[in-house]
């Protein structure tokens, strides 16, 4: 359909080649769906929960300038050096210019889906600097010169066979072994060794509080902490969206973010950074790269509410069967195709209609953002913009044409009854999707409306 | 320095103009009230059953001299490098009293041992701050960590830290809610990814 982009049919077609991974990647998924909701169930206050993060989030997003220059004030007030960038080009820009200033030439980085959004590493790498990331997961797909599938669990579509064989090749770990205890533990080593001798680093920001000019970080592992504390430069890159107004609104949202995504009542470590250790430059960089104009648009602007916990993909029938990479963007899944059209229509047009809308992702989004609505509502601004699917814009009309006249429309369906009784293989082959992986149902003799003029009883 | 705040400038008072032409109009905020779902009497209980399934090993004691003759009890190896920042503990561990050293020589730390201001009962998290462990990377860089908290600082859930955070200094603060894990292969857990492969809990009362 685009040129060089992949759409997500297509990729969608390749990731469902080998059926037996299909259904591994969505049982796995929907495993982690379930820890979700036994978590959520625990807390008799959960509904209330989502509600309040929702309204603070509505509250967010109609004060947002007075918020983010709250913040900057007081995070200058902190001790930390505040930057603005307008989009990717610019915040890659800025963070090289931090790391040049200190002659550093490599870097550690821990999970930020804004900087996979803004290609900072293959700018940095293009420019002479070595970026290692350091989550687990991250460190897997960057050795194996892919994307993170997932924002949360980066390597969800790997087998660990696949792992060890990536981590024979890079980490000298036995060939052929694949058990995860000694898989991590080798990346460990590595990676400890990376941290002590590493001068910057960078994270992302799960939220930064305006009241204080602190911003938290959320980790598992405890690689943002590493990379952080024993680092003279630490850079942390956030989404202007990513404010929250006071610290106490952090009780609301740590409660609902690490259950909501992974069902762990919290994550292990959930840092506050408020002001930089002796002898440490802390930068923050705001980057804009679209979402002022996203908070415009009136049907769309709840997606900026997004706290980036991947409820959403877990649950979505789609995601669990396509996998993340089908979706050609650093954010997948459900939310991605609300999140990304706003940034370029033309490239992520395919995505609204990766759906199935059944709603499950609104249901289980701890912000209560409208996630199937605006898929929906996405499609009718495709179409209208001429973005739509070829396939689908003919179709449509067709179907238009052959819905206004009612002699038409029985015609084809008599006509169609026929072929599905007769010649089967006219619609049921290769060309047709509608026949992929699927099988039809018998084609009954005759419409409901013959049915009923001959049973009718008058 | 120079170079960069001039091209950083043109892009905040732009991106800060674009913000305030397309938010909404003022939706107000609002007041979080929530019931505490567990009574009093049951936080201590609730807090070791969730540190237990955190893969934390928990103990109450009456008070830090208790928690010492634990420690002494503890087949330790004489090379391992242990480390506090509790003053009861020195026949036991090195004393920190301040980050007069680069935190690079931590690396070697074997266990720290160090307190926390409060804990909370609902997810097991263990809030501790820069001023009670000197060094920042101090209870990520060590492999095992031990957390001495008192009886009477452990709340039930997030809001009720929060309200007991609210207005204390700090500079950096963590909620610490068990070892360092990853479950990034095959969602297999392990562990020990980054920081600490084991963590002890000490509750004391006073």
């Amino acid at each position: 359909m685009h040129t060089n982009v992949t759409n997500h049919a297509d990729a969608s077609i390749d990731f469902n080649l080998d059926e037996a991974r299909v259904d591994w990647h969505d049982k796995t998924l929907w495993f982690i769906r379930e820890k979700r909701d036994k978590a959520s169930h625990l807390i008799p206050e959960w509904e209330d929960l989502r509600e309040y993060a929702s309204q603070i989030k509505n509250n967010v997003l109609s004060n947002l300038s007075e918020y983010l220059v709250q913040f900057e004030e007081k995070a200058k007030a902190n001790g930390v050096i505040v930057h603005w960038a307008a989009d990717a080009a610019e915040h890659n820009k800025i963070v090289h210019q931090i790391l040049k200033q200190h002659q550093i030439d490599r870097m550690v980085k821990s999970k930020s889906m804004l900087t996979e959004e803004c290609g900072l590493n293959e700018y940095l790498e293009a420019n002479g600097v070595e970026v290692i990331d350091t989550d687990l997961g991250e460190r897997i797909v960057q050795l194996a010169k892919e994307p993170p599938s997932h924002i949360v669990l980066p390597c969800i579509h790997k087998k660990k066979e696949e792992i060890g064989e990536l981590f024979h090749e890079h980490l000298h770990t036995e060939k052929g072994a694949s058990d995860p205890q000694y898989l991590t533990a080798a990346a460990r080593e590595h990676l400890r060794e990376t941290f002590l001798t590493r001068r910057a680093a960078l994270t992302g920001v799960n939220f930064a509080i305006a009241e204080t000019g602190e911003f938290v970080i959320c980790t598992n592992e405890g690689n943002a902490d590493m990379g952080a504390h024993l680092a003279d430069v630490h850079i942390a890159c956030m989404g202007i969206e990513k404010i929250l107004p006071k610290q106490a609104h952090l009780g609301v949202f740590l409660r609902l973010l690490a259950r909501s995504a992974t069902g762990q009542p919290i994550t292990t470590y959930s840092s506050h950074f408020k002001i930089p250790q002796p002898h440490q430059e802390v930068h923050i960089v705001l980057v804009d790269n679209g979402r002022s104009v996203h908070l415009g648009k009136e049907d769309f602007r709840n997606a900026l509410k997004c706290i980036r916990c991947a409820a959403c993909m877990n649950t979505c029938p789609v995601y669990r069967r396509s996998g993340g990479h089908s979706y050609h963007n650093a954010v997948a899944g459900p939310i991605g195709s609300i999140l990304t059209p706003n940034m370029d229509m033309k490239k992520n047009a395919d995505l609204p209609f990766a759906s199935t809308l059944c709603g499950s992702c609104s249901n289980v989004c701890p912000v209560k953002i409208d996630i199937h609505d605006q898929l929906y509502k996405w499609r009718q601004v495709l179409m209208k913009e001429g973005y739509g699917p070829a396939a689908k814009n003919a179709s449509m009309k067709m179907m238009g044409w052959v819905l206004s006249s009612p002699k038409l429309y029985d015609f084809s369906g008599k006509a169609a009854r026929w072929v599905l009784r007769n010649t089967p293989f006219v619609v049921s082959n290769k060309l047709n999707p509608w026949f992929k992986e699927r099988e039809m149902p018998e084609a009954p003799k005759e419409s409901f409306k013959e049915w009923y003029l001959k049973n009718r009883q008058s | 320095m120079v170079a960069i705040n001039i091209f950083i400038s043109m892009s905040r008072e732009s991106i800060l103009k674009e913000v305030k032409k397309n938010q909404p109009s003022l939706i107000p905020l609002p007041d979080v009230h929530l019931p505490i779902a567990v009574a009093a009497g049951n936080w201590i209980a609730a807090l070791k059953e969730r540190l237990e399934l955190l893969h934390v090993d928990v103990h109450e004691f009456a008070n830090e001299g208790a928690v010492l003759h634990f420690l002494k009890q503890q087949n330790r190896k004489n090379t391992d490098r242990v480390v506090t920042t509790i003053p009861a503990f020195q026949s036991v561990a090195t004393i920190i009293t301040s980050a007069s050293e680069d935190a690079h020589t931590l690396e070697n730390v074997e266990l720290a041992i160090i307190p926390a201001h409060l804990g909370v009962a609902e997810n097991g998290a263990m809030w501790v701050t820069d001023a009670l462990i000197k060094y920042r990377v101090l209870p990520f860089i060590t492999q095992q960590l031990a957390v001495v908290v008192k009886r009477n600082t452990i709340v039930y859930n997030m809001h009720q830290a929060y309200e007991k955070i609210a207005g204390t200094a700090y500079e950096f603060g963590v909620f610490i809610a068990g070892p360092s894990k990853t479950a990034d292969i095959e969602q297999s857990l392990v562990l020990g990814a980054h920081g600490p492969k084991g963590m002890m809990v000490f509750i004391v009362d006073e």
